[in-house]
């Protein structure tokens, strides 16, 4: 088929202008948000729900991936389920020393995901590892770098997890 | 059909001479391919008309057994769902509240229910307090497309839910550094793909 998209580049900021998406694009996105099938062709599957064809289907999902859409095609796992762990953290960092203790945490390949908000806790970041033991040295490996004090707030218990992002 | 460009990438034993291990015949994997195959997913399922078909080749395994193992992982709750992960600020969804509650413990399961329950809300965590620096126990995202949407929904949820009297507060992302994936195995073992 012809290349839609070919105009986007990948996106490296994450905070790049949000693409724009024709009607088919958007179906597929919510579509596959719900899942995809487990069968001999899932995305043939997934095709026929739409109204399209297979090679479409896979070539829309190639350029959104591309163009840093999706991170992953794949599975949502119950990291504790797995054996892995997972913690939320904070830190107070101040203003000026931001983008240096930014650099230190992200250097972690343990920390998945790293968000400023606005809060005095201003940093707050998901830690993602083999084991609990590994989340201690982690947070120790962070306090002792960067000299703040890492708030470790882990899930408790899970009322709700259902993140579905109609588009 | 790719069956030889995959022979080439990963030779192997044919699938008949697995071992079945005694009483699990619908779960036929091994350990190590169970592994494997976690490795395999999290890196990303193959965008090709048989998905479970070439990460079976690529194990030495049959397109069923893979199937029937990734269908156990859900019925287990080991996977949610195995579907598309999005970045959710290319979909445009910039607005990303994290709503913080002080809640009674005797008020948790009640009140968490019932914000898990309200669909604006797409994930409800229970978390330790850290005082004296941090009151907050219950966690909710609210993702939206502008910020005063969302703080309208969470104006009209706190009072539909009557929280008024309830400390909360609000924090909206305002830059995302990382995201990605988490991966649940080594690093060593997920570069292990051929």
């Amino acid at each position: 088929m012809t290349e839609l998209k070919e105009k986007s580049r990948p996106h490296n900021g994450p905070d790049t202008q949000a693409v724009t998406f024709d009607p088919l694009d958007k179906a597929l996105i919510n579509l596959l948000q719900r899942g995809l099938p487990v069968n001999e062709a899932p995305f043939a599957s997934i095709a026929e729900a739409l109204n399209t064809t297979e090679q479409e289907v896979l070539s829309r999902l190639n350029t959104l991936l591309a163009q840093g859409v999706l991170s992953r095609f794949g599975p949502m796992y119950d990291a504790a389920c797995l054996g892995g762990a997972f913690t939320l953290a904070a830190m107070a960092v101040p203003a000026a020393e931001f983008d240096h203790v930014c650099e230190v945490v992200n250097g972690f390949e343990q920390i998945a995901h790293n968000y400023q908000r606005n809060h005095r806790l201003n940093m707050w970041f998901v830690i993602a590892t083999e084991s609990e033991t590994e989340i201690a040295t982690v947070i120790e490996q962070i306090e002792a770098k960067t000299g703040i004090e890492v708030l470790n707030v882990p899930k408790l218990e899970e009322f709700y997890v259902g993140l579905y992002l109609p588009i | 059909m790719m069956q030889a460009n995959l022979t080439e990438t990963q030779p192997g034993p044919v699938q008949s001479t697995l071992p079945m291990p005694p009483g699990a015949p619908e779960a036929s994997l091994t350990q190590e391919q169970q592994r494997q195959l976690r490795v395999y997913l999290e890196q990303g399922l193959p965008l090709s008309p048989h998905p479970y078909r070439e990460i079976a080749a690529r194990l030495a395994t049959g397109e069923a057994q893979i199937m029937t193992q990734i269908k156990q992982w859900q019925e287990q709750s080991l996977i949610r769902r195995l579907g598309l992960v999005v970045k959710h600020r290319q979909l445009g969804y910039r607005a990303n509240a994290m709503v913080v509650w002080d809640i009674k413990d005797t008020d948790m399961e009640h009140i968490a229910g019932q914000l898990a329950a309200r669909p604006e809300v797409s994930l409800c965590y229970q978390r330790p307090r850290r005082l004296p620096h941090w009151h907050y126990n219950l966690f909710c995202m609210i993702h939206g497309k502008d910020r005063s949407a969302v703080l309208e929904q969470i104006n009209l949820l706190t009072r539909e839910l009557a929280l008024e009297h309830v400390n909360k507060d609000v924090l909206f992302s305002y830059k995302a550094f990382k995201q990605q994936g988490a991966r649940y195995s080594q690093r060593k073992t997920a570069d292990d793909r051929a």
